[in-house]
């Protein structure tokens, strides 16, 4: 193939094609994996390969989404050399052919060893004689189920720490989740557990799921419908582009008035509108605007941390012009009454708190909440992502929402409406449940303060992602060391030898025995003394569900690197080592504990778990009906599956749930209970980072990036266009610094000190800057304060600090400081 | 060195029955071109696009290459860039169909960025083509100008990247 990457090979007529859903974001766009032997090409005639396109000729506009990144030569264990193809699926209703910027990228990230994949971790690895060495998973596991015994037996299970995955998608995935939680949960027996993205083991909406609403309650097919839809905190065209693409612009265009004519008739309806609740101007906000015209997008531009007065303010307003739906609080809600007096905030005052004027405000009760033309209450749609799940006090902000949603009847079967997270990356819970109390244990503090002898890093980098990181980092590192300089000193040891020094280690010296599960070295795994090798989907058969509880499968067309394996596989090799130990010493009570897990494939993790939770203790987004989901019937129906929870099989065919909360909320009751969530100013952590640095650092995603980028910071594409995270600035304030496109600046605050690339945006307003989050070069976190709700959910938004120009590094020679906003 | 699909089973001796044992018949394959071998690179045609003199800056100059089918713009930035050529290495080329799924680009002079009005992606002439925003995984296709400086005129010579909806660059 030509430097200029300029050619494609076309998979011919008869080339392998299995289904898989995007590895990444919540929408869960489907794709058509194409596998075909090497050195073979279908024809250019559209009956000669299996795109059925015709390439004798240019093809227009919409008819491929084809580039070279959608393609990749990978090489089976077998030995066989294939050509792959991973392009959307055009029949999915999620995407309808449409990739972004990150799932396109797929077949580009699949292993050979070549290119981003050459980082891949192929074999376990320990950190032995002063450095890393490739391992067997025979001594990998020696050494971990040893150390891990010892600890249950002497110590307990509670000084076994885990920072552990709990989605879907790549890193996850219900097979992954039940495997490492009946591991962690069951087996080990261990309380003291965080998420990936969070220092406890919590939820991201304790708030909206204790008045009985789980946060994935509408469709995607729901944003076509509504008047009105509020993103609240949320970027969607960089977060959960293909859902805004497909679902929510059309409705903005004034595509689906038909559609909602047939839906709702004798109802007023015409083309929808969108009200933005976020301190920035977004990509989002201009495309918004660019697609729907600017009177119909507001963008309600809020002082920082003030959500819950704005949510309080609009309630307080929509009681007193009775725009409420008396009818649906009688009957399915209660706590109203109380809700609506301790919210109670006058429109002046709400407009003092959150800087946004009161003629907005009303605006925006008008649009969402006056009856229409026919009498009908606005069919409103709120979605809601970061901006509050991160924000101050997540709890207080979420109720204050959902407060709002209630008494309007926008939710609980009503169709073009709920109240919803828009999520971050894609969902696959089940698990035993969480044996820990509510609120869980704070693991990073643990963690500094000394405590824990083992933590085992699942799919996940605090070290990158999480508060105070720098800190974090700082004592991880420390705890670290002092394992690696006993084990450096204890050469030639056996494995069972490695043991006694290790836990000797963490047991009389303070240290931490660190092991990271993976697909790349990352920092937090660097540090540490083990690293064991994961998967992807596509690398094996993985389960997920979107934002909209649509499950599918995505199947296995290709061998995972070297000897790297399904985490569902690696929880089940754990738990049977330790069992092992205990059957050799018999324990015949212990060995007990680590039972169940004969698992050859994870279909077999996947019928333990998601499908057995209407046999045994399973938390699992399935459902008791989950036992209806099974493999053959999910590759039946493809990249469409089914929305969860299943309600039952007709004809053979799995039948779902469109819109939840039909006919009972999830309390005993059955009712939605209001919560009083009165604003009630600045988490204190917070406050006191406010009260002493002049910028607010607000953070978060950027379109290109993933996450915390493992692919992207292996990949040319990525690297060159962002080489280091972003820091948005505006002009009066990069002018006032002496900053320009390019230059290299500095963020600190007393946590720590960060650097990133700075743009100049002109709609930023003063004393405010916008940096990437959880960038692999300038990382956000080392400035976040250790401030959380009562949950122990982190306020990742509230956090200032200093700016401070460091120097020029050259970047505006390579990278564009071009507008990203498209108006 | 590439063999044509007929050429291939003839070498190797892999007959119908190899061939058929993985399900492809020589007969799916119609085309009987083969892949010419004297050049590492496709056979670019050298076409000439415009007169320097008569470009102005900040304004575009349509046309098509390396053949009708592909639309592509020349700019004349006013200033020196990466990839730019010319007196002032200012003028650079780019191929209108967004990579992402083939609309065609406009480009914004006030911005001074080809903005795709089908899935909002931006991007960048004065920084070889690339994506400042957007759904594509690949930055613009970067039309390979040559400057003749007798006659100083600007040629397009060849494509650095895929131009959508092709297979190769040369149909």
């Amino acid at each position: 193939m030509s430097e200029s990457n300029d050619r494609i090979p076309l998979p011919p007529k008869n080339a392998q094609i299995t289904n898989l859903v995007c590895h990444f974001c919540i929408v869960g766009c489907g794709y058509k994996a194409y596998k075909w032997p090497e050195n073979y090409e279908g024809g250019r005639k559209p009956d000669e390969n299996a795109l059925g396109l015709d390439f004798t000729q240019q093809l227009a506009p919409f008819q491929a989404c084809l580039t070279p990144k959608m393609v990749n030569k990978i090489k089976d264990n077998n030995g066989k050399r294939y050509n792959i193809m991973i392009v959307p699926d055009k029949n999915c209703v999620v995407n309808q052919g449409l990739a972004s910027t990150r799932g396109g990228m797929m077949a580009h990230l699949m292993y050979n060893g070549k290119g981003p994949s050459a980082s891949r971790l192929t074999h376990p690895e320990v950190y032995l004689g002063a450095n890393w060495t490739k391992t067997s998973w025979e001594q990998a596991l020696a050494i971990y189920s040893g150390v891990t015994k010892k600890i249950l037996d002497n110590d307990g299970p509670d000084e076994i720490f885990f920072n552990l995955f709990d989605h879907g998608g790549a890193g996850g995935g219900f097979e992954n989740t039940w495997g490492s939680g009946k591991l962690i949960f069951t087996a080990l027996g261990t309380k003291m557990v965080r998420i990936h993205n969070r220092p406890a083991y919590n939820s991201e909406c304790h708030a909206s799921r204790d008045m009985g609403i789980n946060e994935l309650n509408n469709s995607y097919e729901d944003a076509e419908l509504a008047d009105v839809i509020w993103s609240i905190g949320n970027n969607p065209y960089e977060s959960q582009t293909n859902y805004f693409l497909v679902h929510w612009l059309p409705n903005l265009q004034g595509g689906t008035t038909d559609k909602k004519k047939k839906w709702f008739p004798n109802e007023t309806v015409e083309r929808g509108r969108v009200i933005f609740v976020d301190p920035r101007r977004t990509t989002s906000i201009a495309i918004t605007e660019s697609v729907a015209g600017k009177d119909n997008v507001l963008h309600l531009e809020l002082n920082p941390g003030t959500d819950a007065a704005l949510f309080n303010g609009l309630l307080t307003y929509v009681v007193e012009q009775g725009w409420i739906d008396h009818k649906f609080i009688k009957e399915r809600t209660t706590g109203f009454e109380e809700a609506a007096k301790a919210n109670h905030m006058s429109l002046e005052e709400c407009s003092q708190i959150t800087g946004v004027p009161v003629e907005q405000i009303k605006k925006a009760a008008e649009w969402s909440y006056k009856p229409k033309a026919s009498g009908h209450m606005p069919r409103t749609m709120h979605a809601y992502e970061k901006g509050v799940i991160w924000g101050n006090d997540n709890y207080r902000i979420q109720s204050a929402i959902v407060d709002l949603v209630l008494a309007t009847g926008n939710v609980g079967g009503r169709r073009g409406a709920g109240v919803v997270r828009m999520g971050g990356h894609q969902e696959g819970y089940a698990r035993p449940p969480y044996p820990g109390p509510r609120p869980a244990f704070y693991i990073d503090e643990e963690i500094i303060a000394g405590k824990g002898k083992i933590l085992t890093t699942w799919a996940c980098d605090a070290f990158r992602t999480t508060v105070q990181a720098e800190n974090y980092r700082k004592a991880v590192i420390h705890r670290a060391n002092i394992v690696r300089d006993a084990i450096n000193n204890a050469r030639g040891a056996t494995n069972e030898q490695l043991v006694d020094v290790i836990y000797d280690a963490i047991t009389n010296k303070g240290g931490l025995f660190l092991v990271s599960i993976d697909i790349y070295r990352k920092p937090i795994g660097e540090a540490g003394h083990m690293i064991l090798p994961g998967a992807v989907p596509g690398e094996i058969d993985l389960t997920s569900m979107n934002g909209e509880r649509r499950i599918r499968l995505s199947e296995r067309f290709m061998d995972p690197p070297g000897i790297a394996k399904a985490d569902s596989l690696i929880a089940a090799d754990i738990a049977n080592a330790i069992k092992v130990r205990y059957e050799q010493e018999g324990n015949k009570k212990m060995a007990e504990r680590f039972e169940g897990f004969d698992w050859k494939t994870p279909e077999d993790a996947f019928n333990d778990g998601f499908r057995m939770a209407n046999k045994k203790d399973v938390d699992s987004q399935g459902g008791s009906t989950g036992d209806l989901v099974t493999y053959d019937r999910l590759r039946e129906l493809g990249n469409n599956g089914v929305q969860l929870p299943v309600k039952e099989i007709k004809d053979g065919k799995l039948i779902g749930t469109e819109v939840r909360y039909t006919e009972k909320f999830d309390t005993k009751d059955g009712r939605a209970k209001f919560l009083p969530a009165r604003y009630n100013g600045f988490l204190p952590l917070a406050q006191k980072e406010k009260d002493k640095y002049h910028f607010w650092i607000n953070n978060g995603r950027v379109n290109e990036l993933w996450q915390s980028q493992y692919n992207d910071e292996h990949v040319e594409f990525r690297v060159n266009r962002w080489p280091m995270s972003l820091v948005e600035i505006g002009a009066a304030d990069a002018k006032q610094l002496g900053i320009k496109n390019g230059d290299l600046v500095e963020i600190y605050n007393d946590y720590g000190s960060t650097q990133a690339m700075a743009h100049i945006v002109p709609t930023m307003k003063k004393g405010q800057v916008f940096m990437l989050a959880m960038g692999y070069d300038g990382t956000a976190g080392d400035v976040v304060t250790p401030a959380v709700d009562r949950n122990i959910v982190p306020y990742y938004k509230g956090t200032w600090g200093n700016v401070r120009r460091v120097g020029d590094a050259g970047f505006n020679k390579t990278v564009t400081f071009k507008s990203r906003q498209f108006i | 060195m590439t063999v044509s699909r007929r050429d291939f089973f003839k070498i190797t001796g892999a007959g119908t029955a190899a061939v058929s044992s993985i399900g492809l018949t020589t007969e799916a394959v119609a085309e009987t071109k083969t892949t010419a071998t004297n050049k590492a690179v496709l056979d670019y045609p050298a076409t000439l696009i415009a007169k320097v003199n008569d470009l102005k800056i900040n304004k575009p100059v349509m046309f098509g290459y390396p053949d009708n089918r592909s639309p592509c713009q020349l700019i004349k930035m006013g200033h020196a860039i990466p990839g730019g050529v010319g007196p002032e290495q200012d003028i650079v080329a780019y191929s209108s169909l967004c990579p992402h799924m083939g609309c065609p680009v406009m480009y914004d002079g006030d911005s001074r960025s080809f903005k795709c009005g089908c899935h909002f992606s931006v991007f960048d002439p004065e920084m070889e083509g690339q994506q400042v925003c957007g759904q594509a995984t690949e930055n613009m296709p970067r039309i390979e100008l040559i400057y003749d400086a007798k006659k100083d005129a600007v040629y397009a010579a060849g494509v650095h990247g895929l131009i959508y909806g092709r297979l190769a660059n040369i149909i």
